[in-house]
């Protein structure tokens, strides 16, 4: 069943520009143009796309804070702009850079609060913070003003409280902006283990590529308002046209590598970069070297995602892929 | 909250949404005592100085426009406690427009709380309570050096109109930061009209034009806060020549001020939802 649908959904405001010291000039801006996509109960999907291409606006049309110019959304079934405090109830939402919680209380009272505001039953409340306490190493800061912690603390504290009250959607806006290394893994393993236990459908925007690579089955790249890609993560490297690369190691100094399908890319000495497509196996590739070359060592490089996204932007953007 | 809910769910929903966040500032706010208890002597030694200015000015008369001390005295008295109670209970929303500009008015919209009850507890600190223990000192100080025969209907006056003056500025103070909304730095515009109308409230009518004392009855309706109560309870003309049921009027005057105030906050509320920040 479909947890969020969103059909044909357009989102366009004004702009007022200053011309001359009278004069304004309207101006039409479509920050979402046309969005169409689904998302599946239990789904955890990353949404990437350059500032200002309408993540941030899409996520709040999905809240019912913001009121759609035009098409269909539906988020646990009820339309989100009409019924905003009745979802209110089912939707967790976590803004990476701007915390929930009372900033000079114990978390503890946090969560207290939103146990009223939420009306969570005491059972649920008391099994939920448990949970969370302990997937979340919260234990010894209960009753640390929210002020003395840190951001990977702090993080942690806000996750849980987006999630006392079993909501069915869990939208996180940049959740491990800022985290060390130590706190983002701890993050995004509570949101795996909440995703697949509690079966919470969870949609994420992030910059950060290894949040999706980690954590998402499904990707989404938007730009400019619109759905450019939406997948499984290697259908990003498909669409990227992104090549692997075969770094060679030869018993010594040698004009470039020709074989059929692979570009050499670079010569240092005795090593030697090939590109080769990423969706083609390197097994023929390196038996061929093996067979026509002195071979030494050899070694397998990744396509780095941030340059698949850039390509994928660039594309988007009208210009010519690179 | 959905649709079904009757109307007294809903605002009793809003009421204990209310309590439950300005219980929480409260209790933030405590964590520094001595900051509280600074401030909350600054803001009861300030307000006290505002009305010995008041006494000092009788000193060299016995008479201010044909009314005295302690009739001036009541009318101080009401609108301080009006403003003073008004200003705990709804006072932040002045903060409007800072949220809209920070975008942290989503967080409240996020909420399955009220937005306005959300807004209106942000903040909420008990050192607001200098005007209020001023007011009701001024008060309590006028109704005994009053020269008049209390009549039932003249004690009922007092608490009825303390209500319904709360209830207005409360009105107003909403009211005018819904401006926030379009203007996100508009706060000025309902501070001149809560503080300034209270500080116009606390003068006998009769100091002002006629055509002030005109815009506050059918303008912004701040003469039924006490101007118009009093002159029942003190049995003075009209300096306007009023019918005497506008005297009355004031429960009237509070529910059209909360009805434009709620109207005016769904129309900002529509439009910030439609048009994003």
């Amino acid at each position: 069943m479909a947890v969020i649908e969103v059909e044909d959904v357009r989102r366009t405001f004004t702009v007022r520009t200053r011309n001359g010291r009278w004069r304004r000039e309207k101006r039409e801006v479509r920050a979402v143009d046309g969005l169409t996509f689904q998302v599946e109960e239990g789904e955890c999907v990353g949404c990437i796309g350059p500032n200002g291409a309408g993540k941030s606006m899409t996520v709040k049309m999905l809240t019912g804070i913001l009121v759609p110019s035009g098409g269909r959304l539906r988020v646990a079934g009820v339309d989100p702009a009409a019924r905003r405090a009745a979802l209110a109830r089912r939707i967790g939402v976590v803004f990476g850079q701007r915390t929930t919680l009372w900033w000079d209380l114990p978390l503890r009272d946090s969560y207290e609060l939103a146990r009223r505001i939420y009306r969570i039953p005491d059972a649920r409340y008391r099994t939920n913070l448990d949970r969370c306490v302990e997937l979340l190493d919260l234990g010894a800061l209960l009753d640390t003003p929210v002020r003395q912690l840190s951001l990977g603390r702090r993080m942690r504290g806000d996750l849980a409280a987006a999630l006392l009250h079993d909501p069915s959607v869990l939208y996180l806006d940049e959740p491990t902006i800022g985290l060390d290394v130590i706190s983002k893994t701890k993050v995004r393993e509570f949101l795996r283990e909440t995703n697949r236990e509690q079966r919470t459908t969870v949609l994420l925007t992030t910059h950060d590529l290894t949040d999706i690579e980690q954590l998402c089955g499904r990707v989404m790249v938007i730009d400019h308002g619109r759905l450019v890609l939406d997948g499984p993560l290697e259908e990003l490297h498909t669409a990227g046209g992104s090549e692997r690369t075969l770094v060679v190691d030869l018993a010594g100094p040698h004009p470039p590598i020709e074989l059929p399908g692979v570009r050499t890319v670079k010569v240092e000495g005795p090593r030697q970069w090939l590109a080769f497509p990423a969706r083609q196996s390197a097994a023929p590739l390196v038996a061929a070297v093996a067979e026509r070359y002195p071979l030494v060592d050899l070694s397998v490089r990744e396509p780095a995602i941030e340059d698949v996204i850039a390509r994928i932007y660039a594309g988007a953007a009208g210009e010519p892929v690179a | 909250m959905v649709e079904s809910e009757s109307l007294a769910a809903r605002a009793g929903w809003a009421v204990r949404s209310w309590w439950l966040i300005a219980a929480m500032w409260g209790r933030s706010m405590l964590t520094y005592r001595t900051s509280f208890l600074l401030g909350l002597a600054a803001n009861v030694l300030i307000t006290f100085l505002d009305f010995a200015v008041l006494i000092l000015m009788f000193r060299h008369t016995r008479q201010l426009a044909g009314w005295t001390l302690a009739e001036t005295g009541l009318l101080y008295g009401t609108s301080s406690v009006a403003l003073g109670a008004a200003n705990l209970l709804v006072g932040s929303v002045s903060g409007l427009g800072e949220r809209v500009r920070s975008g942290t008015l989503d967080t409240m919209l996020i909420r399955p709380a009220p937005a306005l009850a959300q807004l209106a507890a942000e903040r909420f600190s008990l050192r607001r309570l200098g005007r209020l223990v001023q007011g009701f000192a001024v008060l309590g100080w006028s109704l005994t050096a009053l020269d008049v025969r209390w009549t039932w209907d003249r004690v009922l006056m007092v608490p009825g109109l303390l209500l319904c003056g709360t209830v207005i500025f409360c009105a107003v103070f909403v009211g005018c930061s819904c401006v926030q909304f379009w203007w996100g730095d508009a706060a000025e515009l309902q501070n001149s009209v809560t503080y300034g109308g209270s500080t116009l409230l606390q003068y006998p009518p009769t100091v002002f034009a006629k055509e002030v004392v005109a815009g506050t009855v059918f303008g912004v309706p701040l003469a039924f806060v006490n101007w118009l109560p009093a002159l029942h309870i003190l049995d003075r003309p009209d300096p306007l020549g009023l019918p005497v049921a506008f005297r009355f009027a004031s429960p009237v005057a509070a529910a059209l001020c909360v009805l434009a105030a709620g109207l005016a906050w769904r129309a900002g509320l529509r439009a910030y939802r439609s048009t994003g920040s």
